[in-house]
């Protein structure tokens, strides 16, 4: 597709729309999830988020997006080829890849490159999705569809980092980070839980109720199908502005500070919904700083505690036989409870 | 509606369809095969012009085949790869015919839907990376009969939804179409735009018929414009908006709106569940024209007759289940036994089986490079084929999981009374049955205050049997207990990578809450909720009610946690066996 639709004109889904902001300023908060009603706008983000995203700087040429300023993060490539002089950089767009449903495990790792093999005889390594996808975002559409042999292999290369490839007496190794979003409809099967985990953040997306948002984003899909061009240049306005609070939110990123209370406050939450490990915790704490950054506040107040709670913890609830409330509603019914 | 009327109007769709294929989604054809279907069929090919591709998908398509791949023919020949067009590819510009649609795998479906929406396909296969053009209608040729659906996401993106079931071959008379209407509408078709109040109206209509989906207003608009342009219309007018509203919102109408509100011009659109307070607000809406509203939506109703409503909602409560967890057991894939599904690069141990062909495929083109390595290394006579570990395929195969069937046995002083014994040997005889298929069963009895598993999962019948002849009775009826009880351990069997069934045979008269206190409104409370929470598992249930009055007690729970319903005094233990085996297969 030519265009796609700018995130600004999205609809509501503001749940959905704040997770993917605060994983573009912050990666480390690590991915987003998105499930919900069928047609809810859910793809439409994701790929709208790619277009938003500001531009990265990389190592002209690289084939695993290195990024120049950190030399110790360096493929074996860019380490060669640092030694025999300075690196030139370049300004690239921030890769979103597509990990379509189909794709074969050769493709998503790298695997030996066939035309070079085939004319000119030579064994050369080419790489995958995953090395595209370094230092951006992996999508996957339909994640709970995804075949498991391909989740297993996610699983082990989103927990290292790091793509190790075997083939033919190849061997290579190179940097794999990226955030991983998902989307999916629970109609269709559940995530399995250790992919679950992965996702720093999950969302759940609705359908709009309110009559005046359904008949906005009809209109609005309307006109974007029927004069794509027009309706792009006319949020543009709006696009820049959002990607202009990204870049500042990441520059200040650093700088908000987290009062020892509050940290206090996101431990007392975890523990009084019995999440499971450490990262609950650290993912609460980064993604409320980077909420905080996004609306340059300096310090981290229980108020963006609140508000990002949800997204940071459902998806990490053990099941609890004795109580049948949604996980949505136990988080509620926990930052009442904590943070009054 | 009469057959004659059913039939002019899916001949409307299917011009409809011809104008703009990929833009109105497709057709959603559900009939049995037959002349009717075959000359609806035939009628659409002659719409459509000669040069448009009609790509047929059979049901049991491989990936490769459907999305594209490495040609490997064309590439041993050339000498470079060479990549083969998949289906979604080579439909791009015409019609794909889904056949048999309601048993589309889920994996197939979520590659034609993926590629509906993004108009191409995304290969990532066979050490090729390609992005193809892939911009089509869909026909889903839909044979289910009772609760076989096609899958919700593949309805929800067809624009018109269709019923020929209903309709004889002598209803289905042959129009003459106008072939040159129909291009001439192609062509008149990027200049018809909806305006504001049109879109608005559409909207307001699928939100009064309980349409959740913003699909569905976006393809009538669609339609709305495919029939204006095939009128001659120089916009679109109410007329088209109302065939829009007939083809596209009736047939996924969820409830009816109050008659009284379509008659009283003025009134906001009857309020769904609770949006009273947003709909309610006097200025949230003001600019739609309330006549053009009530004019769609009594086009959409009239199309409606009521007790088809009835049958959808209980239709959509059963399908929002998990579809997998029917019959004997989910599917999941082995490398061991089941149906072929596939290949899959791997390791040969553990009785893994090898797929021969797909191997050498994958060896095929590394050759050259393997034999010109090996002279270079000094090796003198090399084998004919050189292959190596990675080109190892190995055939997966699809099988049914094994199914756990979890008697929840109600043995309480009431239920003893009554008809513990009969029951018993209902259960014994679906034991017996279990046992020949294989099945694992498990048996929870509760009583006095509380639940207690007698017999873990097992295949050995004769420890069920003597589990079940030692059930003693009496005390009061913890259901909540129970049918917690039920649920951990249907979850526990489930992350065993089995598939639970829940068989509850009780009287249905709680009268032991959860806590062990006695009373039975607050135990009728606790026994409601366990049973929303075993509905929310989204395992298959089925409630014998072992009153001597089947009563709504029983009926009640049934309904609360999805179940269905057997009433025992209609059945002795030999049909009554039958009947819950009719039910889980």
């Amino acid at each position: 597709m030519a265009t796609t639709f700018p995130f600004s004109a999205i609809v509501g889904q503001d749940e959905m729309k704040l997770a993917l902001l605060i994983a573009a300023v912050d990666p480390k908060v690590g991915g987003v999830l998105a499930f919900g009603d069928r047609g809810s706008g859910k793809s439409t983000a994701v790929r709208a988020l790619a277009a938003l995203l500001p531009k990265m700087k990389v190592v002209a040429a690289c084939r695993y997006n290195c990024d120049p300023d950190r030399p110790a993060e360096f493929c074996e490539d860019c380490r060669i080829r640092a030694t025999k002089g300075r690196l030139k950089s370049a300004q690239v767009p921030v890769p979103v890849v597509d990990l379509p449903l189909g794709a074969t495990e050769d493709r998503v790792v790298g695997a030996l490159d066939l035309e070079r093999a085939l004319a000119r005889g030579e064994k050369a390594f080419e790489p995958g999705l995953l090395a595209r996808a370094h230092r951006g975002f992996l999508y996957i559409d339909e994640a709970n569809l995804l075949e498991d042999h391909l989740v297993d292999l996610l699983l082990d290369v989103a927990a290292s980092g790091e793509n190790v490839v075997e083939r033919e007496g190849l061997s290579i190794r190179h940097p794999a980070r990226f955030v991983l979003v998902g989307t999916g409809n629970p109609e269709e099967g559940e995530l399995r839980p250790q992919l679950l985990d992965r996702f720093g953040m999950s969302v759940e997306v609705k359908t709009p109720d309110n009559l005046a948002d359904r008949i906005e984003v009809v209109r609005r899909r309307d006109a974007f199908e029927s004069d794509s061009e027009a309706f792009v240049a006319n949020w543009a306005k709006d696009e820049v502005k959002l990607r202009k609070k990204i870049i500042g939110a990441r520059e200040k990123l650093s700088s908000v500070s987290v009062p020892d209370v509050t940290l206090e406050r996101a431990a007392k939450l975890c523990m009084a919904l019995g999440t499971d490990g450490l990262r609950g915790e650290l993912t609460l704490m980064r993604a409320a700083r980077a909420l905080a950054a996004l609306e340059g506040a300096k310090t981290v107040t229980d108020d963006h505690l609140r508000r990002i709670a949800p997204s940071a913890l459902r998806h990490r609830l053990r099941r609890n036989p004795l109580d049948d409330a949604g996980s949505s509603v136990r988080v509620d019914r926990a930052i009442s409870e904590v943070l009054g | 509606m009469t057959g004659a009327a059913i039939w002019s109007d899916a001949v409307t769709a299917l011009q409809l369809f011809a104008v703009d294929p990929s833009g109105t989604g497709g057709v959603l054809l559900r009939s049995r095969s037959g002349p009717v279907r075959d000359r609806w069929l035939a009628m659409l090919r002659t719409a459509l012009p000669p040069s448009c591709n009609v790509k047929h998908l059979p049901l049991n398509i491989a990936d490769g085949r459907l999305l594209g791949g490495l040609d490997l023919n064309a590439t041993l020949l050339a000498g470079r790869p060479v990549a083969e067009r998949g289906l979604l590819a080579e439909a791009d510009g015409g019609v794909l015919i889904l056949a048999m649609a309601e048993r589309l795998s889920a994996a197939t479906t979520v590659h034609v839907t993926a590629a509906m929406d993004a108009g191409e396909t995304i290969v990532e296969r066979d050490g090729l990376s390609l992005r193809m053009p892939a911009r089509f209608g869909v026909v889903a040729l839909d044979e289910g009969a009772d609760d076989e659906f096609t899958s919700a996401s593949l309805r929800d993106r067809l624009a018109v939804h269709l019923d020929l079931n209903a309709i004889g071959v002598r209803d289905a008379e042959e129009f003459a179409l106008d072939t040159r209407e129909i291009s001439a509408a192609r062509a008149k078709l990027p200049t018809l735009k909806a305006d504001g109040a049109q879109v608005e109206a559409l909207c307001t209509a699928a939100t009064a018929l309980g349409i959740t989906s913003l699909r569905a207003p976006l393809l009538a608009l669609r339609i709305a414009c495919a029939a204006a342009a095939l009128a001659g219309h120089s916009k679109v007018d109410q007329g088209d908006l109302a065939l829009a509203a007939r083809l596209v919102l009736a047939p996924r109408a969820l409830v009816l709106p109050p008659a009284d509100e379509a008659a009283q011009p003025g009134q906001p659109p009857p309020p769904i569940e609770d949006e009273a307070d947003e709909s309610g607000g006097e200025d949230q809406t003001p600019d739609i024209d309330r006549a053009l509203d009530e004019i769609i939506l009594a086009a959409a109703q009239a199309a409606i007759p009521p007790d088809v409503l009835a049958a959808l909602r209980a239709g959509s409560a059963r399908r929002s289940r998990s579809r997998s967890s029917g019959k004997a057991g989910a599917l999941q894939k082995s490398n061991k036994r089941g149906r072929p599904a596939g290949v899959l690069s791997g390791e040969l141990r553990a009785g893994a089986k090898l797929s021969v062909i797909e191997t050498l495929r994958a060896a095929a083109p590394w050759q050259p490079l393997r034999r010109r390595e090996m002279t270079g290394a000094g090796a003198r006579s090399l084998p004919r084929i050189l292959i190596r570990k990675d080109d190892f395929r190995i055939l997966r195969f699809r099988q049914r999981t094994e199914t756990v069937t979890i008697f929840l046995v109600d043995a309480s002083g009431s239920a003893a009374l009554h008809r513990l014994a009969e029951a018993k040997g209902a259960v014994e005889l679906l034991l017996a049955d279990c046992y020949i298929r294989r099945d694992q069963v498990a048996l929870i009895s509760f009583r006095g205050s509380a639940a207690e598993l007698l017999l873990p999962p097992t295949r050995s019948l004769a420890r069920a049997k003597r589990a079940l002849a030692g059930l003693p009775g009496g005390g009061g009826t913890p259901l909540a207990a129970g049918l917690d009880a039920a649920f951990v351990l249907a979850d526990l069997v489930r992350r065993k990578g089995q598939t639970p069934t829940v068989i509850v045979l009780t009287d249905g008269r709680a009268n032991i809450a959860r806590d062990g206190g006695q009373g039975r409104p607050r135990a009728e409370d606790d026994a409601m909720s366990a049973a929303r929470q075993l509905r929310g598992a989204g395992v298959d249930i089925v409630l014998v009610d072992t009153s001597p009055r089947p009563g709504i007690s029983g009926e009640a729970i049934a309904k609360e946690m999805g179940a269905r319903y057997l009433p025992l005094p209609h059945a002795d233990a030999a049909t009554l066996s039958k009947a819950v085996l009719a039910s889980v297969g």
